[in-house]
């Protein structure tokens, strides 16, 4: 499913390797904007967080909330079908209704942008946190101290994360699920950057500047954080870039599977998951909150990819 | 060699025994009273006492995990005198809302969810190392773009998603499929490929773009490696030294990530048999979600890390024969 990505891309193609320093970020920046794909997944992406932050304001421009059945836009003879073509899309409903009961799908799909980004979002914060702390103390350490982290990682990465996850959101009591989200994604997420940490910071430890540093007498914070952290920037980046989209993947697969954010509180997953007895009849019902879904993940996994391709040639100038 | 096998063995049955204590950690501790659960509507206090009784809920935590352990080797029985039922191993329990044992739901189901499996799995590889091959060898032309733009969509796009939609154009709108409807092979062979066409593509579409990308990334690489540089220098046609030089360390990887994600393949079945109504193992365990019927969830869970940490242990075995250079490869 959806978490496949995730793993597969960690796996996949890593990240830059560890240089000396990273390129400029103004370099990096100008590099990015010139590149059509870049830019334009930057931009769909910067959409879709302002949709997040003013949806209140958004909803209220287009008429109707997220939460508001309008029973005069179905038609109950025929249990409950949109009038009008296209999912009874028009001035009135922009995206159409929800079968059933009325919904305006517009408002759901700016109020969803809420769920996925947010969860996306706290979900990165807290995977590169852990990963970035428990790489780099496996890696500078060493001994016990890796030996310890190296097989709490193999553990968690050795499991099918997606059941994991769906069998402890089914078992935990509902409560506020966009947390228990975040810390379920997160608790089988970090591994992945955690390990390429690890390695980096391993071969970056060996480096002259580091023995220069230790020579000289500085402390081991301050090696860990002044020597080593700064040259991991590039991996760090391209690597939490990479894997926004496979959170957000999850989020609305967890959702899609009602072990996610439950309704009413509208979530894109969510939305599919309940288009799904309707597709044949209203398939812009599935198809709206599906592009949305797609240009996300395509936006983000574009980005990552771009970003890598530049930060590698800066990187080898 | 035999040095090596020990010590992974003795992993995998650490990690299998750390997943048992993790699920049932998960499921007896932080889940609501499963006596509860199990009593249903029509409850009294005594009968939730007798099932408590009968489940061995009274004991200590500790004592209940090793019961719960044993029986998955040894099996267990419920309740004493004439109302004991006896749980061959391996005992996973019994379901909470049909009362069948869980182990039998789970091999019932398998058939299709292996079925799904297996072709998914074909079907990716060839079409995954095929397209990134192309790829790689005609790198920059169109044949590389297009593949890779679809390989890009392939990544992107939520299976659920691309199952209704390719459900609604094949089935709805241009008619070439029936709807989906189980039906054995030896009844109708047609009908049964028809029918599970659909999850075979979906399944294999984010796999196989995955594996096209990675396959094309391992040939460029390889390509630019200095001992295919001199098999060209020394004269060898181009073909030869793909075939030679090139091929075998650019798959290698590809041969590792297949096996731990046809392992991991219950997550994917999940979502796929749940959207075309496949009675496998996978939409059991979402019909189990739906209804929190927890000894089923727990018996999948417990099944799918075995498959995986196992997966995990070929994939090593068949890594050392493929690649000499790691013979015995350090964690």
């Amino acid at each position: 499913m959806t978490t496949i990505p995730t793993e597969a891309l960690a796996r996949e193609e890593g990240a830059p390797s560890a240089t000396d320093g990273a390129p400029p970020p103004g370099r990096v920046w100008r590099a990015l904007l010139t590149d059509r794909g870049a830019a334009l997944s930057a931009a769909y992406i910067l959409l879709i967080v302002l949709m997040a932050l003013f949806a209140p304001l958004i909803v209220k421009v287009s008429g109707w909330g997220p939460y508001e059945f309008d029973q005069t836009a179905i038609d109950p003879d025929l249990a409950g079908t949109p009038i009008g073509g296209w999912g009874g899309a028009g001035g009135e409903h922009w995206f159409g209704v929800e079968p059933g009961n009325g919904r305006d799908i517009f408002a759901r799909i700016v109020y969803g942008a809420r769920a996925s980004m947010l969860i996306a979002i706290s979900a990165t914060v807290l995977t590169t946190l852990l990963g970035v702390v428990f790489g780099l103390l496996a890696g500078f350490f060493g001994g016990r101290v890796d030996w310890v982290i190296s097989r709490v990682m193999d553990f968690l990465m050795a499991f099918p994360a997606l059941i994991f996850m769906i069998a402890i959101l089914s078992a935990l009591p509902a409560g506020n699920r966009a947390t228990l989200l975040v810390v379920v994604i997160s608790l089988f997420g970090w591994p992945y950057l955690a390990r390429v940490v690890r390695g980096q910071t391993m071969t970056l430890a060996q480096r002259e500047f580091v023995e220069a540093a230790r020579a000289s007498g500085a402390s081991r914070t301050a090696i860990v954080f002044r020597e080593i952290l700064p040259n991991l920037r590039s991996t760090i980046i391209v690597l939490t870039t990479l894997a926004v989209p496979g959170y957000i993947g999850t989020e609305a697969g967890l959702s899609f599977l009602g072990v996610g954010v439950v309704p009413p509180t509208p979530s894109w997953g969510q939305m599919i998951a309940s288009s799904v007895n309707w597709y044949s009849v209203v398939p812009t019902y599935f198809a709206i909150p599906g592009v949305f879904l797609f240009l996300l993940v395509l936006s983000f996994t574009v980005l990552g990819d771009r970003l890598r391709a530049v930060l590698d040639r800066e990187g080898a100038r | 060699m035999a040095r090596f096998l020990v010590s992974r063995l003795a992993g995998v049955v650490l990690i299998l025994l750390l997943v048992c204590l993790f699920t049932f950690g998960v499921f007896f501790v932080l889940s609501p009273d499963p006596a509860v659960q199990i009593c249903g509507k029509n409850c009294t206090p005594e009968l939730i006492e007798r099932i408590r009784d009968n489940l061995g809920l009274d004991e200590p935590l500790l004592t209940q995990f090793l019961t719960f352990v044993s029986g998955l080797f040894a099996g267990r029985t419920y309740g004493v005198g004439e109302s004991a039922t006896h749980c061959a191993a391996p005992c996973l329990g019994y379901s909470f809302q049909s009362s069948q044992p869980v182990w039998e739901m789970i091999t019932d189901r398998l058939p299709v969810s292996v079925t799904v499996a297996v072709g998914a799995a074909v079907l990716w590889l060839l079409v995954g190392v095929v397209g990134g091959l192309v790829g790689a060898l005609k790198r920059g032309t169109w044949w590389d773009r297009s593949a890779m733009v679809v390989a890009l969509a392939g990544i992107s796009i939520p299976n659920y998603v691309f199952a209704l939609l390719l459900q609604y154009v094949l089935v709805v709108e241009l008619e070439w499929l029936p709807f989906p409807q189980a039906v054995p092979f030896s009844e109708d062979p047609t009908r049964w490929f028809q029918n599970y066409l659909m999850p075979w593509i979906v399944l294999a579409f984010a796999y196989a773009s995955v594996y096209a990308r990675l396959t094309r990334a391992n040939v460029i690489d390889t390509l630019e490696e200095n001992y295919v540089r001199t098999a060209r220098a020394k004269g060898l046609p181009g073909r030869l030294v793909i075939r030679r030089h090139a091929l075998r360390p650019a798959l290698t990887p590809v041969v590792t990530i297949f096996g731990m994600d046809f392992a991991g393949l219950l997550g994917g079945a999940l979502i796929t048999e749940t959207v075309f109504g496949l009675n496998g193992v996978g939409k059991m365990t979402a019909d189990s979600i739906a209804r929190n019927d927890q000894p089923v969830i727990m018996g999948v869970t417990l099944l799918a890390a075995a498959f995986v940490v196992v997966g995990n242990v070929v994939v090593d075995l068949v890594y050392t024969a493929l690649d000499p250079r790691v013979r015995v490869r350090s964690a």
